[in-house]
């Protein structure tokens, strides 16, 4: 039975496999022949910095679960288990939660580079959102798998984090219970968190990752000019500013990685707890539902959300302040996914951008990482007003920018990308 | 199809939505089931479930410690004496009239309690968690009442915290009520709470 042959061509093993899955039609779509522009620079080593540490993640999360227990008897021994009497546990524990820091630096810095760049406009508006979805669920990654441990601050964390919920009025108290399912943070807790860690939550993030490339490779890729190379085709209808992504990109990318992998392993070797930033230093004592740690504060990547939370101390409408500042913090990891529709200026990079756009992103990542510092701190009278000040520039960069950005004096964007940056 | 062979168009869009509509529903029933199965189980049930307490040994001024849920519950027989102190501390303590909900309605009052004579607290210090003490002996600024070790925060025998320390308020206050004059149940109210 002659059966119609694949369109390119291929003989042997691989047209077999072609005349019934799309392989080398999979490999030119999104590989050889997908053509990004030729002009990126150092911001762009990120996306697939990110891919790595995903694989990180994953390959060293799945052997941590060869010798973790998930429960609330076993989970602290377990893990002291894998650092000492596992060969080799210690490095692949260590992997993975520098992994998760290493994680949030990359993914902070790739959005930072959608700042710059425009990266989020039409039509790259669903690349965004995907991504910002991708960032969600990187934060339930995250907490939940600093719950796993056991430790003081595992527990007392999870206790913070969960007792937000309790702020919703009416269901609050029912939802609290529900989500620990028991009266106080249990086993039963620690046990579903080990669930949605280790299977739902990756599905989640592997899938999101997956339609975020697609919904790239369907518009193609932005660049540091915010000029769309697919405006000016040569006669093969390939973009003229475009190369394509192999071998071009992954070599480039490959270097990235070299870069990458020597300053990780620095602090995998040499400062795996990051002096208590990585790993907090209560969470060397076994989970005490009895005893709190003195001071009670978030990784670092949540502390600019945190801070966020603790900035809004004033009840509103009747409601407890506590509710206002779980909505404030929500709203504040939400309202970046609108950016796609609040920035209103005719031009996408900031190199085309005037003042006014660059002094409001110098302030808002300097407000942000004053948040962040704050949220490490004790919320005095002193610090809660900085984190209030911060809060406000935090949410005046996105809520202002429909006005700023179309104030803002561009200058003119050129037609081809340029390389002399 | 009809008996002319024509489609009925609107017979197959009630048929489609209908269709979708029912299976809709079908599958948010499917899923009662697994969220329900994150409600405390049976036996963490078990382990939370209320704790009598016979009052009738306890002297006055003695207090018993009972685990309730993980968490360590006092009982304190309170002598009229004691309970007279509490009008001197009014002035002492940052919530008098117990106004911040640390307390099921029945226990918003001055003593925080159902019964005048009997107190029932969790005895953790809002602060950081810790373990107060129980300091009943009178001197001239202190009229008895628990002092947490950790960081210094002090409490009156209403478990009223005191204005300047670092536990923001007081002591909370279980659900419980009395099955008859010398016998609590603790952690079930009737629902009052």
């Amino acid at each position: 039975m002659a059966i119609v042959p694949n369109p390119h061509g291929t003989t042997g093993l691989l047209g077999w496999i072609d005349d019934r899955f799309p392989l080398t039609k999979i490999w030119r779509d999104h590989v050889s022949e997908y053509y990004a522009p030729k002009n990126f620079n150092f911001w762009y080593f990120f996306g697939s910095l990110a891919m790595l540490v995903l694989v990180n993640q994953l390959v060293t999360g799945i052997f941590l679960t060869m010798h973790y227990k998930p429960s609330a008897l076993e989970a602290f021994g377990s893990v002291e288990y894998i650092m000492r009497d596992v060969p080799w546990g210690w490095l692949i524990r260590y992997m993975h939660s520098t992994g998760a820091s290493a994680f949030f630096v990359v993914v902070y810095l790739h959005m930072f580079r959608g700042l710059l760049y425009g990266s989020y406009r039409k039509p790259r508006e669903l690349v965004w959102i995907f991504g910002m979805m991708i960032f969600l669920a990187l934060m339930a990654e995250a907490f939940m798998g600093y719950v796993l441990p056991w430790g003081n601050m595992s527990y007392w964390g999870a206790q913070v984090i969960i007792s937000l919920f309790g702020a919703i009025p009416g269901i609050g108290p029912d939802l609290v219970q529900w989500i620990r399912g028991d009266y106080l943070i249990s086993d039963a807790t620690l046990n579903r968190f080990f669930a949605l860690h280790v299977i739902a939550v990756p599905l989640v993030l592997v899938g999101l990752v997956v339609a975020h490339l697609m919904a790239l490779h369907e518009v193609g890729s932005n660049n540091p000019d915010g000029v769309e190379i697919k405006k000016n085709k040569d006669e093969n209808g390939i973009p003229k500013d475009g190369i394509p992504f192999h071998p071009y990109y992954t070599v480039k990318d490959i270097m990235g990685v070299v870069g990458f992998a020597m300053i990780f392993c620095a602090v995998l070797f040499f400062a795996p707890e990051m002096g208590g930033y990585f790993l907090e230093k209560p969470n060397f004592t076994p989970a005490n539902p009895l005893v709190t740690p003195p001071h009670i504060a978030p990784v670092w990547y949540f502390t600019p959300f945190y801070s966020i939370l603790r900035a809004i101390t004033y009840p509103l409408f009747g409601i407890d302040a506590k509710f206002w500042g779980v909505i404030g913090m929500g709203a504040s990891v939400v309202i970046i996914a609108f950016l796609p529709w609040l920035d209103r200026s005719p031009v996408k990079s900031i190199r085309y951008k005037g003042p006014i756009y660059k002094i409001a992103l110098a302030v808002f990542v300097v407000a942000f990482v004053i948040l962040g510092i704050m949220g490490f701190k004790e919320a005095n009278a002193t610090n809660t007003l900085i984190a209030q000040v911060c809060s406000v520039i935090y949410f005046g960069f996105f809520l202002l920018m429909p006005w700023y950005s179309k104030l803002d004096k561009t200058k003119p964007v050129p037609e081809r990308v340029t390389m002399d940056h | 199809m009809s008996e002319t062979g024509a489609v009925d168009l609107d017979k197959r869009r009630f048929l489609t939505n209908s269709t979708a509509v029912i299976g809709g529903i079908g599958a948010a029933a499917a899923a009662v089931p697994f969220l329900a199965s994150w409600k405390p189980s049976a036996r963490a049930e078990a382990a939370g479930a209320p704790v009598e307490v016979d009052l009738s040994k306890l002297q006055p001024g003695e207090r018993i410690t009972i685990e309730w849920r993980g968490k360590p519950v006092w009982v304190l027989r309170r002598t009229p004496e004691t309970l007279a102190a509490l009008d001197q501390d009014d002035a002492r303590v940052a919530d008098p009239g117990s106004d911040k909900p640390q307390q099921p309605e029945y226990a918003k009052n001055q003593h925080r309690s159902i019964n005048p004579e009997f107190l029932v607290l969790i005895g953790l210090c809002t602060h950081l968690g810790c373990v107060p003490v129980y300091q009943p002996e009178v001197t001239a600024d202190w009229n008895g009442g628990f002092y947490c070790p950790c960081h210094g925060s002090r409490f009156d025998l209403a478990g009223r915290v005191f204005k300047s320390v670092p536990a923001p308020i007081n002591l909370e206050v279980p659900p419980y009520q009395y099955l008859s004059d010398t016998k609590l149940i603790i952690g079930e109210d009737g629902g009052v709470a």
